[in-house]
Order: C-alpha cells, then sequence, then structure tokens
C-alpha cells in the first residue's frame, strides 16, 4: 500500500485538485515546479539554514519523564512549540516563501483560524520584504485579538472574511477568490495539508521535517528510529501529517491521529471528520468532510479554532480508509483536562490543539515499554484567554 | 438536436440570463424563468446554490447562502422544475459546484436532468481531465452539453484542448476575476476578445462575469456569439424583486 500522493495527485482515492479554470494556470505551474524546485541544492540550503536560525531546529525530541509515570508508559513530546512564532506553522510558511520568490512571486495570501498560520506567513513575509494578506473569519479576529495584533506589528493586512459562517472555512473561501482575482503576482500560502494537489504533498514535505528529525533524536535516546506509536491532532492535517510522514511505510510504527469532538461526536458540535465526514469535495480537494446530504458543507465546532474545520486533507483521509492510521476523537473538556495535566506534571502549557493529543492519554492504554512520541505542535499563549474562562484562573 | 446547439445556429447574439433558483423567494424559480424566455433572453443558467461558491463575488454568494436558508434542495429544484418543457423552450443550463451533484449521485442527476429537459451543465469546480475520465460518457449519455470556461490567462495550448472537448459553446470569463467585480470592459478585455476570435475556435464562445448593462454586452458581443449577466441580475432582483424583469432585460438590449 502506497500512503504518499501518486502521480495524479491522489491519496488512494482522495486529493486531486478540483479547482475553476481560474485557478488552473497558478495551480498547474506550481505543480510542474515544485518538485525540482524543492530538490534545487539551493533552494534546500536556504530553507536549512533557515529552520536552524531563524526557527530554531531542530526541536527538541523530550522525554516526559513525569507523565511517563502517570501513564506508565514512555511518553515523548516533540517540541515545535519552541518553534519561533509558537507553532509547527511556521515550517510550512519557510518553504513556501522561498517557493513563491522562485516562482517570481510579490504578493502572499493567506487564510487562518486561530491566527497561527497567518502569524507564520506574516512572519515569513516580514522576513522577506513581502506584501501579505491574511483573510480571516470576521468571527475569529474578534476572538483571537492578539493574534491580529501579531499579523499587523508584522506588516500584514488582515481582511476580515464576512461571508458565509465567518470562520476559517469562508477565510479560505476569500483567499481562493482573491488568487482568481490576482492570478499573475500572488502565491496562495494554504496553511495545512488541504487544497487541491500539490498543496497537500507540498506542506507535507515541508512539514515532513518533524518525523525526519524524530527518527535520529530517537535513534540517540532510544537506540531506535521507530516508536511503537506517534501521535498528533488533526485540524486540516499539516502537524500530523509532518509528525506521520516518515513512519507511513514503517509497519511497526501505529500511527495515531486525534480529531476534535468538540462538545461530543454526537452532539451537533463537533469537528470530528473521519466520524461525520463523507467523500465530497472541500477547497478543490476530494476528500472528508461534514456535509448535508444535500452537500452544502456544514460548520464544525471545537473548543479550539485550530481544529475547527470541516475537512481533512486527503492524506489523512486515506489514512482513515485504509486502516493504517487509528483516529480517536477527543471532546473539549478532555483536551481543557489534559493542557492542565500537562502544564503542572511538565511545566509546559500546550496549544489546546496539541491538547488534544495527549487527551487519549487518558484512555488510550499503552504498555509500559512503548515508545510513544507526541507531536507537541504548538505552544499555549494564544489560548490563555480560552484556558483562563474554562478553568476560571 | 440539443436546444443549445439549435439556438447557437440562429443569426443573432445570445443574451443569456444566470439566476440563483431559490432566490429572493424560494419558489420563484419558475415564474423567473417564464419571465425572462417572454422578454426575449434566449438562454438560461438556472443556478443550483452551494454553501462554498468559490468563483462568485459577494451578490451571487449572497444570494446562494438566503437561497439555501429558505430551503433550496437539488431535489427540490428538479421538483419546481419538472413542468418547465410546458411553458418554456429556450435552452435551459444549470449551473453549480461539483460536491452537490456529486453527492445527489452524477447519474441520478444527469438523468433527471434529461427527464426534465436541461440542455446543458456548468459546473466550474469539475476540472477538464476529471470529466473526461469519469463522466463524459454520463453527460452525453443523458443528453447534456457540458461548458468549460476559459480566462485571460488560460494558454492557448489549453484553450485548443478545451475546444476539443466541448460541444457547445465556451464560456469566456471576461477577466480575471470572480463573478461580479468589475465594471466596464478596459483595453485588456479588448485584447483578449480579439486574440480569442483570432483562434477560430470551433465552438461559439459565450462572454460571462462582468457584464452588466448594454454597454458591456454590446463589447463583449462585438466578437463572441453572445454573453452572460449573472450579479447584475441578481442585484435587479435584490432591488426590484421579480415582478419588473422585463424592464432588466430591455435595458441590455435597447
Ligand atoms: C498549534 C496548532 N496545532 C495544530 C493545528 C491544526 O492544524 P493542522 O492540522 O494543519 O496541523 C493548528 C492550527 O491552527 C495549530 O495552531
Amino acid at each position: 500500500m502506497n500512503y504518499n500522493v501518486d502521480e495524479k495527485g491522489y491519496y488512494g482515492e482522495f486529493g486531486g485538485a478540483f479547482i475553476p479554470e481560474m485557478l488552473y494556470p497558478n495551480v498547474e505551474n506550481l505543480r510542474q515546479q515544485y518538485l525540482k524546485i524543492m530538490a534545487e541544492p539551493s533552494f534546500k540550503k536556504e530553507f536549512d539554514q533557515l529552520l536552524k536560525d531563524y526557527v530554531g531546529r531542530p526541536s527538541p525530541l523530550y522525554f516526559a519523564k513525569r507523565l511517563s509515570e502517570k501513564y506508565n508508559t514512555k511518553v515523548y513530546l516533540k517540541r515545535e512549540d519552541l518553534n519561533h512564532t509558537g507553532a509547527h506553522k511556521v515550517n510550512n510558511t519557510i518553504g513556501q516563501i522561498l517557493m513563491a520568490k522562485r516562482l517570481g512571486k510579490s504578493r502572499i495570501i493567506a487564510e487562518t483560524g486561530a491566527g497561527q498560520h497567518g502569524v507564520a506567513t506574516a512572519t515569513v513575509c516580514a522576513l522577506m520584504g513581502m506584501e501579505c494578506i491574511v483573510y480571516m473569519g470576521e468571527i475569529d479576529i474578534a476572538r483571537q485579538a492578539p493574534n491580529v495584533a501579531r499579523m499587523k506589528m508584522l506588516g500584514a493586512e488582515v481582511r476580515p472574511a464576512k461571508s458565509g459562517s465567518r470562520t476559517l472555512k469562508d477565510a479560505t473561501n476569500e483567499a481562493i477568490r482573491d488568487w482568481i482575482n490576482n492570478p499573475v503576482d500572488t502565491h496562495y500560502i494554504i496553511g495545512s495539508a488541504i487544497g487541491p494537489h500539490p498543496y497537500p504533498d507540498m506542506v507535507t514535505r515541508f512539514q515532513s521535517i518533524i518525523s525526519e528529525e524524530i527518527k535520529w533524536q530517537l535513534k540517540e535516546k532510544e537506540g531506535r528510529e521507530n516508536p511503537d506509536y506517534v501521535v498528533a491532532c488533526i485540524g486540516g492535517g499539516s502537524n500530523a501529517a509532518g509528525t506521520f510522514y516518515h513512519f507511513l511505510h514503517e509497519k511497526e510504527v501505529g500511527i495515531i491521529a486525534v480529531e476534535a469532538a468538540g462538545l461530543g461526536v454526537d452532539s451537533g458540535e463537533s469537528a470530528a471528520t473521519s466520524v461525520l465526514g463523507k467523500m465530497g469535495i472541500i477547497h478543490g480537494c476530494k476528500t472528508l468532510l461534514m456535509q448535508t446530504t444535500d452537500g452544502q458543507i456544514t460548520e464544525p465546532y471545537s473548543i479550539s479554532a485550530g481544529l475547527d474545520y470541516p475537512g481533512v486533507g486527503p492524506m489523512h483521509a486515506h489514512l482513515y480508509k485504509t486502516g493504517r492510521a487509528e483516529f480517536i476523537a477527543v471532546t473539549d473538556d478532555e483536551a481543557m483536562q489534559a493542557g492542565m495535566v500537562l502544564s503542572k506534571l511538565e511545566g509546559i502549557i500546550p496549544a489546546i490543539e496539541s491538547s488534544h493529543a495527549f487527551a487519549i492519554l487518558e484512555t488510550r492504554k499503552f504498555q509500559p515499554e512503548e515508545v510513544v512520541v507526541f507531536n507537541l505542535s504548538g505552544r499555549g499563549d494564544k489560548d490563555l484567554d480560552t484556558y483562563i474562562k474554562y478553568f476560571k484562573l | 438536436m440539443n436546444r443549445i446547439h439549435q439556438k447557437l445556429q440562429e443569426d443573432k447574439k445570445i443574451l443569456s440570463i444566470y439566476f440563483t433558483a431559490g432566490y429572493p423567494s424560494l419558489n420563484d424559480t419558475v415564474k423567473i424563468i417564464q419571465d425572462l424566455e417572454k422578454n426575449g433572453v434566449d438562454m438560461i443558467e438556472i443556478g443550483l446554490p452551494f454553501s462554498d461558491p468559490l468563483a462568485d463575488g459577494p451578490t451571487i454568494q449572497a444570494s446562494s447562502t438566503q437561497a439555501l436558508k429558505n430551503g433550496m434542495t437539488t431535489a427540490l429544484l428538479f421538483q419546481q422544475l419538472k413542468d418547465i418543457r410546458k411553458s418554456v423552450s429556450i435552452p435551459l443550463i444549470v449551473m453549480g459546484y461539483f460536491n452537490p451533484v456529486l453527492q445527489y449521485g452524477v447519474e441520478k442527476f444527469c438523468k433527471e436532468c434529461q427527464e426534465i429537459g436541461i440542455d446543458g451543465l456548468i459546473l466550474p469546480d469539475l476540472p477538464l481531465d476529471v470529466y473526461q475520465e469519469n463522466y463524459e460518457t454520463i453527460f452525453k449519455k443523458y443528453g447534456l452539453v457540458n461548458v468549460f470556461l476559459i480566462t485571460p490567462q488560460t494558454s492557448d495550448a489549453r484553450i485548443r484542448q478545451i475546444d476539443t472537448a466541448s460541444d457547445g459553446f465556451i464560456y469566456m470569463v471576461s477577466s480575471a476575476s470572480v463573478t461580479g467585480s468589475q465594471d466596464g470592459f478596459g483595453n485588456n478585455q479588448e485584447t483578449y476578445f480579439e486574440r480569442i476570435a483570432d483562434m477560430k475556435l470551433k465552438n461559439p464562445q459565450v462572454v460571462g462575469f462582468g457584464i452588466n448593462n448594454s454597454e458591456t454586452f454590446l463589447q463583449a458581443t462585438k466578437q463572441a456569439k453572445g454573453a452572460i449577466i449573472g450579479s447584475a441580475f441578481i442585484k435587479f432582483l435584490t432591488q426590484h424583486g421579480v415582478d419588473k424583469i422585463g424592464d432588466f432585460v430591455k435595458g441590455i438590449r435597447k
């Protein structure tokens, strides 16, 4: 079984590029160029250098001793929270801004939900002196004020998406419309492993630095490259794709993807796409998505804005369908409690997205000698307001 | 012969109007179609509303959102159109996004279109290669003309490819834009219109996006066979309701 993208842009039956003709020249150009550009020595050199000196990679692989004791297994944390800008998102934006430069683009657009990808995009645009426009749902702008301020400080223009449900899905629609209106000078930096081919694969490759590092770091610590499990939360699926990438074809490594159940999978307020979704087309990609029987895309819900997406990247849809990955849905409450546990036991306040991943330790039992690597996709600074309200701190 | 082919053979410039089914009110569909025909419109695009219409600007998107709120569904639209061929004879095209069609079942969708007397489909996010590989035989089986889009950015080679794959007309997007986003045509459009005319394509072209009055209609149809008006008509419906459709059409074709 192949878990990577095929030459037509599909992961099994998922993926492809379902785009209006207006986007065809840009997406096609990217498709033809992306692997060539990524293979150029000068690209690799610049990418590696920036990841090292600017982002602060490699991010540590940390043995969480107290967490391991509590759950009676060997827990490692991949510290993407220590990256510049506070999450894994920057791995992708560094890669894509270098790609955009080589494609001769001068103007960058992006969508953002919680604002993490928006901040990561605004950051690299500041770094490269490029014009940056970030689309953000009107509702998200109101609930993520600090990240809006950050983007502005970094020189980006934040444009409210006022259509539809005024959250991430609509911000993505607006970004795509902008790209249709500005086909010549603009590159669209998509923030997750979603969208038309080649985006899911390109984003996955930029994020795959996560599992590449886990391999050699674990070798140093445990004498073996492969853990028994890798675990990551899934919004669109970029941190998970990066965490899983180099283990996809390692049979002895269990892959666990954690989705946001919101108030509960059956509550009507959920973002557990693998359970609630059906095959369909969203943002140019055939994948599992939450929709009505009539094919209208529905609004997901999660306490964490970064997991609040009605679809899931096509690679993950394929991992789900083939049974290669185990999917677990975690509620708001379970995630919030897990965030508190990690804070108290390890002195690390995680992003609520990442908290979803740790929450499975309460219910999914691992053996004492098993090595379980969790991707700690981001830090919790951006979520303090939510933690304060939830725990009445 | 399909009504679209027949219409395109007439020695006149085609005026085609787009509207969103279920807007302004849920049950306006049939009246809008009948009034458009009565007032001399040559072809109609019936918009099947979608929650996330990527290629549409604010006007059409807002009408789609409203139509969905009003309760429009694929099944209901087909129900409304059941007897439309008793009163309407101009070509009718369903325009929408691919996901609702996929969920309905592509074959079932096409079959019901044929039963109603729909002549063609425009699904902007169903790409050429996927259409040819998976759906062309189904569309053809039910006598449906599939209409592809081209834009000023589309390369000559790709336009030739689309021309070969098309059997009806080519939807020529007037500029790099979503629907309803511009006022009037400039030099860029003139050059583009001429470039396409010079290619002497097998299929006639119908220009869409940005046509909102008699001047832009004339400009667009100087070379092309016809033009499609969408957002401007939706705006008119928003302001004047469905009782003065004749005024709108007369304003375009003075
Ligand atoms: C810290 C963090 N983790 C995870 C996610 C979810 O995105 P993805 O599934 O693409 O990794 C986000 C998105 O904003 C995030 O900020």
